[in-house]
Protein backbone atom coordinates (compact mmCIF):
# COMPACT_ATOMS: atom_id res chain seq x y z
CA UNK A 1 0.00 0.00 0.00
CA UNK A 2 2.86 2.23 0.66
CA UNK A 3 4.24 1.67 -2.86
CA UNK A 4 1.20 2.28 -4.18
CA UNK A 5 0.98 6.36 -2.54
CA UNK A 6 4.85 6.69 -3.42
CA UNK A 7 4.49 5.47 -7.25
CA UNK A 8 1.12 7.41 -7.81
CA UNK A 9 2.84 10.40 -5.85
CA UNK A 10 5.84 10.18 -8.27
CA UNK A 11 3.54 10.09 -11.14
CA UNK A 12 2.11 12.97 -10.18
CA UNK A 13 5.28 14.87 -9.72
CA UNK A 14 6.86 14.04 -12.92
CA UNK A 15 3.62 14.85 -14.90
CA UNK A 16 3.80 18.42 -12.87
CA UNK A 17 7.21 18.81 -13.39
CA UNK A 18 7.26 17.59 -17.08
CA UNK A 19 4.19 20.77 -17.74
CA UNK A 20 6.05 23.02 -15.91
CA UNK A 21 9.38 22.65 -17.66
CA UNK A 22 7.95 23.34 -21.06
CA UNK A 23 5.19 25.46 -20.54
CA UNK A 24 4.70 28.93 -19.31
CA UNK A 25 2.30 28.72 -17.10
CA UNK A 26 1.76 32.20 -15.84
CA UNK A 27 -0.43 33.65 -17.98
CA UNK A 28 -3.75 35.23 -16.76
CA UNK A 29 -6.93 35.38 -18.39
CA UNK A 30 -7.32 38.54 -17.07
CA UNK A 31 -5.01 39.95 -19.59
CA UNK A 32 -7.02 38.72 -22.09
CA UNK A 33 -10.01 40.41 -20.83
CA UNK A 34 -8.10 43.65 -20.67
CA UNK A 35 -6.28 43.37 -23.95
CA UNK A 36 -9.72 42.93 -25.36
CA UNK A 37 -11.23 46.12 -23.63
CA UNK A 38 -8.35 47.94 -24.81
CA UNK A 39 -8.92 47.32 -28.33
CA UNK A 40 -12.40 48.19 -28.26
CA UNK A 41 -11.68 51.31 -26.82
CA UNK A 42 -8.82 52.28 -29.49
CA UNK A 43 -11.40 51.05 -32.21
CA UNK A 44 -13.77 53.52 -30.47
CA UNK A 45 -11.88 56.11 -30.18
CA UNK A 46 -10.51 55.52 -34.06
CA UNK A 47 -14.18 55.87 -35.46
CA UNK A 48 -15.91 58.85 -33.31
CA UNK A 49 -12.68 61.42 -33.48
CA UNK A 50 -10.22 60.32 -35.84
CA UNK A 51 -13.01 59.16 -38.66
CA UNK A 52 -15.48 61.43 -37.88
CA UNK A 53 -17.95 59.08 -36.53
CA UNK A 54 -16.95 56.97 -40.04
CA UNK A 55 -18.17 59.54 -42.42
CA UNK A 56 -14.00 59.48 -43.25
CA UNK A 57 -12.97 56.67 -44.93
CA UNK A 58 -9.60 56.25 -45.47
CA UNK A 59 -9.27 52.88 -47.12
CA UNK A 60 -11.43 53.94 -49.86
CA UNK A 61 -8.96 56.85 -50.40
CA UNK A 62 -11.31 59.54 -50.51
CA UNK A 63 -11.51 62.01 -52.52
CA UNK A 64 -12.85 65.17 -51.31
CA UNK A 65 -9.93 65.33 -48.25
CA UNK A 66 -6.33 66.72 -49.09
CA UNK A 67 -3.12 64.53 -49.38
CA UNK A 68 -2.18 66.12 -45.72
CA UNK A 69 -5.99 65.18 -44.33
CA UNK A 70 -4.97 61.52 -45.51
CA UNK A 71 -1.33 61.54 -43.64
CA UNK A 72 -2.36 62.83 -40.35
CA UNK A 73 -5.69 60.72 -39.59
CA UNK A 74 -2.77 57.38 -40.84
CA UNK A 75 -0.44 59.10 -38.29
CA UNK A 76 -3.31 58.97 -35.54
CA UNK A 77 -4.70 55.74 -36.69
CA UNK A 78 -1.42 54.33 -36.11
CA UNK A 79 -0.68 56.32 -32.88
CA UNK A 80 -3.95 54.58 -31.22
CA UNK A 81 -2.65 50.90 -32.67
CA UNK A 82 0.45 51.45 -30.89
CA UNK A 83 -0.64 52.92 -27.99
CA UNK A 84 -3.45 50.03 -27.59
CA UNK A 85 0.02 47.23 -28.14
CA UNK A 86 1.78 48.90 -25.84
CA UNK A 87 -1.24 49.51 -22.82
CA UNK A 88 -1.99 45.58 -23.60
CA UNK A 89 1.45 44.13 -23.48
CA UNK A 90 1.99 46.63 -20.14
CA UNK A 91 -0.87 45.09 -18.60
CA UNK A 92 -0.12 41.11 -19.56
CA UNK A 93 3.52 41.46 -18.04
CA UNK A 94 1.63 42.84 -14.91
CA UNK A 95 -0.80 40.17 -14.45
CA UNK A 96 1.76 37.55 -15.46
CA UNK A 97 4.05 39.02 -12.89
CA UNK A 98 0.86 39.08 -10.33
CA UNK A 99 0.57 35.43 -10.90
CA UNK A 100 3.95 34.26 -11.07
CA UNK A 101 4.50 36.14 -7.67
CA UNK A 102 1.24 34.17 -6.36
CA UNK A 103 2.55 30.74 -7.69
CA UNK A 104 6.03 31.31 -6.02
CA UNK A 105 7.22 30.74 -9.91
CA UNK A 106 10.15 32.93 -11.69
CA UNK A 107 8.72 35.15 -14.62
CA UNK A 108 12.05 34.88 -16.43
CA UNK A 109 12.86 31.44 -16.71
CA UNK A 110 13.42 28.98 -19.62
CA UNK A 111 9.97 28.31 -20.43
CA UNK A 112 9.10 31.87 -20.73
CA UNK A 113 12.09 32.56 -22.88
CA UNK A 114 11.13 29.98 -25.29
CA UNK A 115 7.44 31.01 -25.81
CA UNK A 116 8.86 34.27 -26.11
CA UNK A 117 11.27 33.50 -28.53
CA UNK A 118 8.18 31.66 -30.75
CA UNK A 119 5.80 34.56 -30.06
CA UNK A 120 8.21 36.88 -31.35
CA UNK A 121 9.43 35.59 -34.77
CA UNK A 122 5.42 35.82 -36.54
CA UNK A 123 5.29 38.76 -35.00
CA UNK A 124 8.64 40.75 -35.91
CA UNK A 125 7.84 39.70 -39.43
CA UNK A 126 3.56 40.78 -38.79
CA UNK A 127 5.21 44.40 -37.66
CA UNK A 128 7.83 44.69 -40.76
CA UNK A 129 5.09 43.59 -43.25
CA UNK A 130 2.61 46.38 -41.51
CA UNK A 131 5.36 49.17 -42.34
CA UNK A 132 5.41 47.61 -46.18
CA UNK A 133 1.77 48.09 -46.21
CA UNK A 134 1.84 51.47 -44.72
CA UNK A 135 4.70 52.52 -47.41
CA UNK A 136 2.55 51.12 -50.41
CA UNK A 137 -0.78 52.33 -48.72
CA UNK A 138 -2.60 49.24 -48.75
CA UNK A 139 -4.01 50.74 -45.64
CA UNK A 140 -7.47 48.60 -46.43
CA UNK A 141 -5.19 44.83 -45.50
CA UNK A 142 -3.34 46.41 -42.77
CA UNK A 143 -6.51 44.60 -40.05
CA UNK A 144 -6.44 41.67 -41.98
CA UNK A 145 -2.74 41.33 -42.00
CA UNK A 146 -2.68 42.11 -38.21
CA UNK A 147 -4.72 39.45 -36.96
CA UNK A 148 -3.39 37.04 -39.83
CA UNK A 149 0.37 37.36 -38.34
CA UNK A 150 -1.06 37.46 -34.84
CA UNK A 151 -2.81 33.85 -34.95
CA UNK A 152 0.29 32.06 -36.36
CA UNK A 153 2.06 33.69 -33.58
CA UNK A 154 -0.24 32.45 -31.02
CA UNK A 155 -0.74 28.65 -33.13
CA UNK A 156 3.05 28.88 -32.48
CA UNK A 157 2.79 29.38 -28.85
CA UNK A 158 0.11 26.85 -28.20
CA UNK A 159 3.11 24.47 -27.67
CA UNK A 160 4.98 26.65 -25.01
CA UNK A 161 2.20 28.16 -22.50
CA UNK A 162 -1.62 26.94 -22.47
CA UNK A 163 -2.99 24.71 -25.41
CA UNK A 164 -5.72 26.66 -25.23
CA UNK A 165 -3.89 29.25 -27.18
CA UNK A 166 -3.57 27.36 -29.93
CA UNK A 167 -7.10 27.65 -30.74
CA UNK A 168 -7.63 31.64 -30.34
CA UNK A 169 -4.80 31.70 -32.92
CA UNK A 170 -6.99 29.74 -35.22
CA UNK A 171 -9.82 31.81 -34.71
CA UNK A 172 -7.74 35.04 -35.23
CA UNK A 173 -6.17 33.43 -38.47
CA UNK A 174 -9.91 33.12 -39.71
CA UNK A 175 -11.01 36.64 -38.92
CA UNK A 176 -7.94 37.82 -40.70
CA UNK A 177 -8.57 36.20 -43.76
CA UNK A 178 -12.43 36.81 -43.26
CA UNK A 179 -11.62 40.31 -42.99
CA UNK A 180 -9.34 40.82 -46.20
CA UNK A 181 -12.52 39.55 -48.37
CA UNK A 182 -14.19 43.35 -46.84
CA UNK A 183 -12.12 46.07 -47.53
CA UNK A 184 -12.90 48.97 -45.47
CA UNK A 185 -14.45 47.20 -43.00
CA UNK A 186 -10.78 47.17 -40.58
CA UNK A 187 -12.67 48.36 -37.41
CA UNK A 188 -15.14 45.90 -37.37
CA UNK A 189 -12.95 43.01 -37.55
CA UNK A 190 -10.64 44.58 -35.45
CA UNK A 191 -13.21 44.75 -32.65
CA UNK A 192 -13.94 41.11 -33.51
CA UNK A 193 -10.00 39.75 -33.35
CA UNK A 194 -8.55 41.60 -30.61
CA UNK A 195 -12.14 43.25 -28.69
CA UNK A 196 -14.59 40.35 -28.91
CA UNK A 197 -12.02 37.28 -29.10
CA UNK A 198 -9.66 38.13 -26.50
CA UNK A 199 -13.14 38.84 -23.78
CA UNK A 200 -14.07 35.91 -24.51
CA UNK A 201 -10.90 33.65 -24.12
CA UNK A 202 -9.58 35.84 -21.21
CA UNK A 203 -13.32 34.81 -19.23
CA UNK A 204 -12.96 31.22 -19.95
CA UNK A 205 -9.14 31.38 -19.09
CA UNK A 206 -10.04 32.57 -16.21
CA UNK A 207 -12.58 30.91 -14.78
CA UNK A 208 -11.09 27.32 -15.59
CA UNK A 209 -7.44 28.20 -13.96
CA UNK A 210 -7.98 31.29 -11.60
CA UNK A 211 -11.25 31.71 -9.97
CA UNK B 1 4.68 -8.29 -5.70
CA UNK B 2 8.50 -9.00 -5.87
CA UNK B 3 8.40 -8.33 -9.54
CA UNK B 4 6.63 -5.14 -9.42
CA UNK B 5 9.16 -3.67 -7.69
CA UNK B 6 12.16 -4.95 -9.57
CA UNK B 7 11.79 -3.07 -12.67
CA UNK B 8 12.06 0.12 -10.52
CA UNK B 9 15.45 1.70 -10.77
CA UNK B 10 17.12 2.54 -7.90
CA UNK B 11 19.36 5.23 -9.50
CA UNK B 12 15.57 7.24 -10.27
CA UNK B 13 14.92 6.51 -6.30
CA UNK B 14 15.37 10.51 -5.20
CA UNK B 15 12.62 12.92 -5.72
CA UNK B 16 15.44 14.97 -7.36
CA UNK B 17 17.23 12.95 -9.87
CA UNK B 18 13.12 12.11 -10.89
CA UNK B 19 12.64 15.92 -11.40
CA UNK B 20 15.77 16.17 -13.26
CA UNK B 21 14.91 13.12 -15.66
CA UNK B 22 11.06 14.21 -16.12
CA UNK B 23 12.57 17.52 -17.19
CA UNK B 24 15.26 16.44 -19.40
CA UNK B 25 12.94 13.87 -21.25
CA UNK B 26 10.68 16.76 -22.40
CA UNK B 27 13.68 19.40 -23.32
CA UNK B 28 16.52 18.58 -25.18
CA UNK B 29 18.45 20.94 -23.09
CA UNK B 30 18.16 22.49 -19.41
CA UNK B 31 20.57 24.77 -18.18
CA UNK B 32 21.75 24.52 -14.45
CA UNK B 33 19.94 27.64 -13.40
CA UNK B 34 16.95 26.83 -15.06
CA UNK B 35 16.99 23.20 -13.31
CA UNK B 36 17.57 25.12 -9.72
CA UNK B 37 14.89 26.93 -10.45
CA UNK B 38 12.26 24.62 -11.76
CA UNK B 39 13.36 22.35 -8.87
CA UNK B 40 13.95 25.05 -6.34
CA UNK B 41 16.81 23.05 -4.73
CA UNK B 42 20.37 24.25 -3.81
CA UNK B 43 23.32 24.46 -5.94
CA UNK B 44 25.44 21.63 -3.94
CA UNK B 45 22.14 19.19 -3.88
CA UNK B 46 21.33 19.67 -7.46
CA UNK B 47 25.14 19.54 -8.89
CA UNK B 48 25.52 15.79 -6.72
CA UNK B 49 22.23 14.45 -7.91
CA UNK B 50 23.72 15.85 -11.24
CA UNK B 51 26.99 13.80 -11.03
CA UNK B 52 25.28 10.46 -9.70
CA UNK B 53 23.25 10.55 -12.96
CA UNK B 54 26.38 11.21 -15.57
CA UNK B 55 28.30 8.24 -13.97
CA UNK B 56 25.62 6.05 -14.31
CA UNK B 57 25.41 7.52 -17.95
CA UNK B 58 21.96 8.43 -17.84
CA UNK B 59 22.37 12.52 -18.73
CA UNK B 60 25.67 14.15 -20.75
CA UNK B 61 26.77 17.22 -20.04
CA UNK B 62 27.82 19.94 -22.53
CA UNK B 63 30.35 23.15 -21.15
CA UNK B 64 30.42 25.94 -23.49
CA UNK B 65 30.83 29.91 -22.94
CA UNK B 66 27.96 32.67 -23.46
CA UNK B 67 30.29 35.50 -24.12
CA UNK B 68 32.19 35.35 -20.78
CA UNK B 69 29.95 33.34 -18.88
CA UNK B 70 30.12 29.73 -18.18
CA UNK B 71 27.08 27.90 -19.41
CA UNK B 72 26.28 24.29 -18.29
CA UNK B 73 23.50 22.74 -19.75
CA UNK B 74 22.14 18.98 -19.51
CA UNK B 75 20.74 16.42 -21.51
CA UNK B 76 19.54 12.97 -21.68
CA UNK B 77 21.62 10.02 -23.24
CA UNK B 78 19.59 7.23 -25.07
CA UNK B 79 20.06 4.80 -22.61
CA UNK B 80 18.75 7.31 -19.88
CA UNK B 81 15.45 8.20 -21.72
CA UNK B 82 15.09 4.23 -22.11
CA UNK B 83 15.60 3.53 -18.31
CA UNK B 84 13.43 6.26 -17.26
CA UNK B 85 10.68 4.90 -19.70
CA UNK B 86 11.16 1.67 -17.99
CA UNK B 87 10.78 3.08 -14.74
CA UNK B 88 7.75 4.86 -15.26
CA UNK B 89 6.27 1.80 -16.62
CA UNK B 90 7.09 0.01 -13.16
CA UNK B 91 5.35 3.06 -11.42
CA UNK B 92 2.17 2.78 -13.66
CA UNK B 93 2.57 -1.00 -13.25
CA UNK B 94 2.20 -0.70 -9.08
CA UNK B 95 -0.59 1.42 -9.65
CA UNK B 96 -2.62 -0.90 -11.89
CA UNK B 97 -2.06 -4.52 -10.01
CA UNK B 98 -3.17 -3.31 -6.26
Amino acid sequence: MENNSKSAEDLRTIRKIMEESTRFLSLSGLSGIFAGAIAITGALIAWFFILKNGTVNIDKQVINLSEQEIISIKWKMIAVALSVLILSILFSLYFSVRKAKREGKELWSHSSKRLLVNLMIPLITGAVFTVVLLIHNHTELIVPELLIFYGLALVNAGKFTYGEIFYLGILEIITGLTSSFFPGQGLIFWIIGFGILHIIYGLAMYRKYEA
Amino acid sequence: MKDLIANLNKVFESRIRLGIMSILMVNETYDFNSLKETLDVTDGNLASHLKALEEKGMIRVNKQFLGRKPNTSYSATESGICDFQQHLKALENILNKQ
